[in-house]
């Protein structure tokens, strides 16, 4: 039986995913990418071999996320995608008919508009992180909450507390002064997910046509809370998928499929990469005053990719 | 010989080059701004003023430690701090021990009396105005060249079939038109130069899409400081037409060539009748102009905090939903990290194709 595997290296969670050939998820995979995405990759495949039945052959790979080329080398990737298109794709896959896509991740938080299908606009948030998850984990670590009841403790909310959105400077200063007054937790954290999604529809969705379905997905759509208040917000209903958290390796597969459809054959290495040791270098280029930055990967002891060129020196490996 | 100096644009410091030793001045380069420019700018600019301000100012500490005595520059039109800066970096030099004067250079036509008495500022050996007039018909010409030649670098690039041989091939012929000192000399170095890079192997069949790029006038004509976008987008198969150039012949072309016959300003009418500054205005016509003659997609370059073009891009929208042509924004400042614009270019350049590929079964 033949499969798609996708792979989405971010800047929090590395994720990854088998696809059947319908489009079915057999494996869905989150690990956290701790800062070491080489580990995370391979961590990852190992525990994506474990999981899958004998007999099934891995088709196509698929890469994406901000990790997407470092992934891409070392997996043998047919295609290398951003983040925005698989996310495009993934979200098409679940809602054939979707307008608009709503993902909030760890570190950046985006819209994609589609109109039958395709992409018409997107935007990313490019100066702030009040609307991503990090801000999140990092106040529901302060309350000393687990992230995941955060959502439900939004929901018994009875009191709206108005927090501010426009910058995590001033939502957290806000928040405490909420807090010292004596307003109930519940009432605090809902303010919370109301300024968090005020911030997104004011920053990343200004001037954008939001029209249903609204499909809402990445990590942060696990939380109730933020969900009920784009409701609010919106006045329409919003769809969290049910693998919501890995869209982007979903994405990512599909891609892949779509790829190998075309070109009949794979170039992934195999799951045995999970075995060979990889590393990183990284040094200042010394040929003009741009010290250019570049960052090289070895597998074993062979250069497989480098970056961070703003000339093709370095392109030649 | 009075040592003078002047702000890195593109490639154009080898025209003025010519036209500044040619009256008689002694020219301290500008280098092309790199990480080290932006670390002085940044320290000693202050921290709200856009990036454009930060990378000149960085530029001058770069050639003030060897002697300047004059920095030449220009001025800015309209309400935009930009008309500011001038003043602004010599309080900073000075503050800093470096004694020097900055002469900018307004329109002349606004100003025509201070735009001669500029002139003979950088004029020490009293030479006539017909031989002034000689030097500057030449630099003209060579800015010409070097114009024409990246023109030609954005037709070629996407098409290319070797990664890197446009590039390879521009380095090159630059240094040419830079050798070359007469009318004529520039003339037949500009010929060769265009013949060259029409022998770069290319793909006349490849699909190529085409993107006008508009916005603040330095972040548009100095590669250094909008990351590389049009040699990144020509990677990635698009050819692209830049809004401005510094002749502004290009222009003169685009406005023949649409069939209305609309002026930038006439087509931004609609949607923004005051002037507010910089290159606001410009940045909303030209974007109706590139939708209507047919292109992929527009994308606007604008330094953090740029008040002109952060009025266009908040009309921007409407534009792109009335004349259906896809607008991406940018804003630029500090960071050298282009993974965040590389990610957004390849979406952009996807929705493009699947855009254009829709528009072609329907």
């Amino acid at each position: 039986m033949k499969a798609y595997l996708g792979i989405d290296v971010g800047s929090v969670s590395t994720n990854i995913v088998i696809l059947s050939e319908a489009g079915e998820v057999l494996t869905g995979l989150y690990l956290r990418t701790r800062g070491r995405p080489i580990e995370a990759i391979q961590n990852g495949l190992k525990a994506a071999r474990e999981s899958i039945k004998p007999g099934l052959e891995i088709a196509g790979v698929g890469t994406t996320g901000s990790g997407r080329y470092l992934a891409g080398v070392m997996v043998g990737a047919d295609v290398i995608k951003n983040e925005i298109t698989a996310h495009a794709v993934a979200a098409s896959m679940l809602v054939p008919d979707v307008k608009t896509v709503l993902e909030i991740g760890g570190q950046d938080s985006k819209i994609i508009i589609l109109r039958d299908g395709v992409v018409v606009d997107f935007a990313m948030n490019t100066v702030c992180a009040a609307g991503t998850g990090s801000f999140l984990d990092q106040q529901a670590a302060r309350l000393n909450i687990p992230i995941e009841q955060f959502g439900e403790l939004a929901l018994q909310s009875t009191n709206p507390v108005r927090i501010a959105g426009r910058c995590t400077v001033f939502a957290e200063s806000d928040m405490i002064h909420k807090q010292q007054m004596g307003h109930a937790l519940p009432d605090i954290i809902n303010g919370l997910c109301e300024a968090l999604v005020r911030n997104y529809l004011n920053n990343v969705g200004k001037g954008k046509e939001i029209l249903p379905p609204v499909v809402f997905q990445g990590g942060v759509a696990a939380n109730i809370g933020i969900k009920a208040a784009f409701e609010r917000a919106l006045g329409m209903p919003v769809l969290v998928p049910e693998h919501h958290k890995i869209m982007g390796a979903i994405g990512a597969a599909q891609l892949a499929a779509e790829k190998v459809a075309g070109t009949g054959q794979t170039s992934f290495k195999g799951f045995g990469i999970s075995e060979i040791p990889y590393h990183t270098r990284s040094f200042e280029c010394d040929g003009c005053p741009n010290s250019c930055e570049i960052a090289e990967i070895y597998e074993g002891d062979r250069v497989i990719g480098r970056w961070g060129a703003r000339c093709p020196r370095w392109d030649v490996i | 010989m009075p040592r003078i100096t002047f702000p890195h644009v593109g490639e154009s410091y080898r025209s003025f080059k010519m036209l500044m030793e040619d009256l008689g001045n002694e020219v301290i380069l500008p280098p092309r701004p790199s990480k080290r420019t932006l670390d002085l700018g940044v320290r000693y600019a202050p921290e709200f003023a856009c990036f454009p301000v930060k990378i000149l100012l960085g530029t001058y500490l770069e050639t003030c430690p060897q002697g300047v005595e004059l920095i030449i520059t220009s001025g800015g039109v309209g309400p935009c701090r930009a008309g500011h800066y001038a003043q602004l970096h010599k309080k900073i030099l000075r503050s800093l021990g470096y004694q020097v004067d900055i002469v900018v250079f307004e329109p002349p036509r606004l100003y025509p009396l201070e735009f001669l008495h500029n002139i003979q500022r950088l004029n020490p050996h009293r030479m006539s105005y017909r031989a002034i007039y000689e030097c500057i018909r030449r630099a003209w010409r060579k800015l010409q060249a070097l114009d024409n030649v990246e023109k030609l670098t954005h037709k070629i690039r996407p098409r290319e079939t070797v990664r890197g041989a446009t590039t390879r091939a521009y380095r090159r012929v630059l240094e040419w038109i830079d050798r070359a000192y007469s009318l004529a000399e520039i003339e037949e170095a500009e010929q060769s130069a265009i013949e060259e890079l029409k022998k770069v192997p290319q793909d006349p069949y490849r699909d190529v899409l085409r993107v006008g790029i508009v916005g603040e006038v330095y972040v548009l004509l100095e590669p250094a400081s909008n990351l590389e976008i049009e040699e990144t987008l020509g990677n990635l198969g698009v050819e692209v037409e830049r809004s401005l150039f510094l002749t502004g012949w290009t222009r003169d072309n685009t406005w023949a060539e649409t069939t209305e016959g609309l002026t930038v300003k006439e087509a931004a009418l609609p949607y923004l009748p005051e002037l507010l500054g910089g290159h606001g205005r410009d940045s909303i016509g030209n974007t109706v102009l590139y939708a209507k003659r047919g292109f992929d997609g527009v994308i606007q370059l604008a330094p953090f905090t740029c008040i002109p073009e952060i009025v266009a891009r908040t009309i921007l929208p409407r534009v792109s939903e009335d004349h259906s042509i896809p607008v991406l924004t940018f804003f630029l400042d500090e960071q050298t990290g282009k993974a965040g614009m590389a990610t957004r270019l390849e979406a952009f350049v996807d929705l493009m194709r699947r855009k254009k590929a829709a528009r072609r079964t329907a």
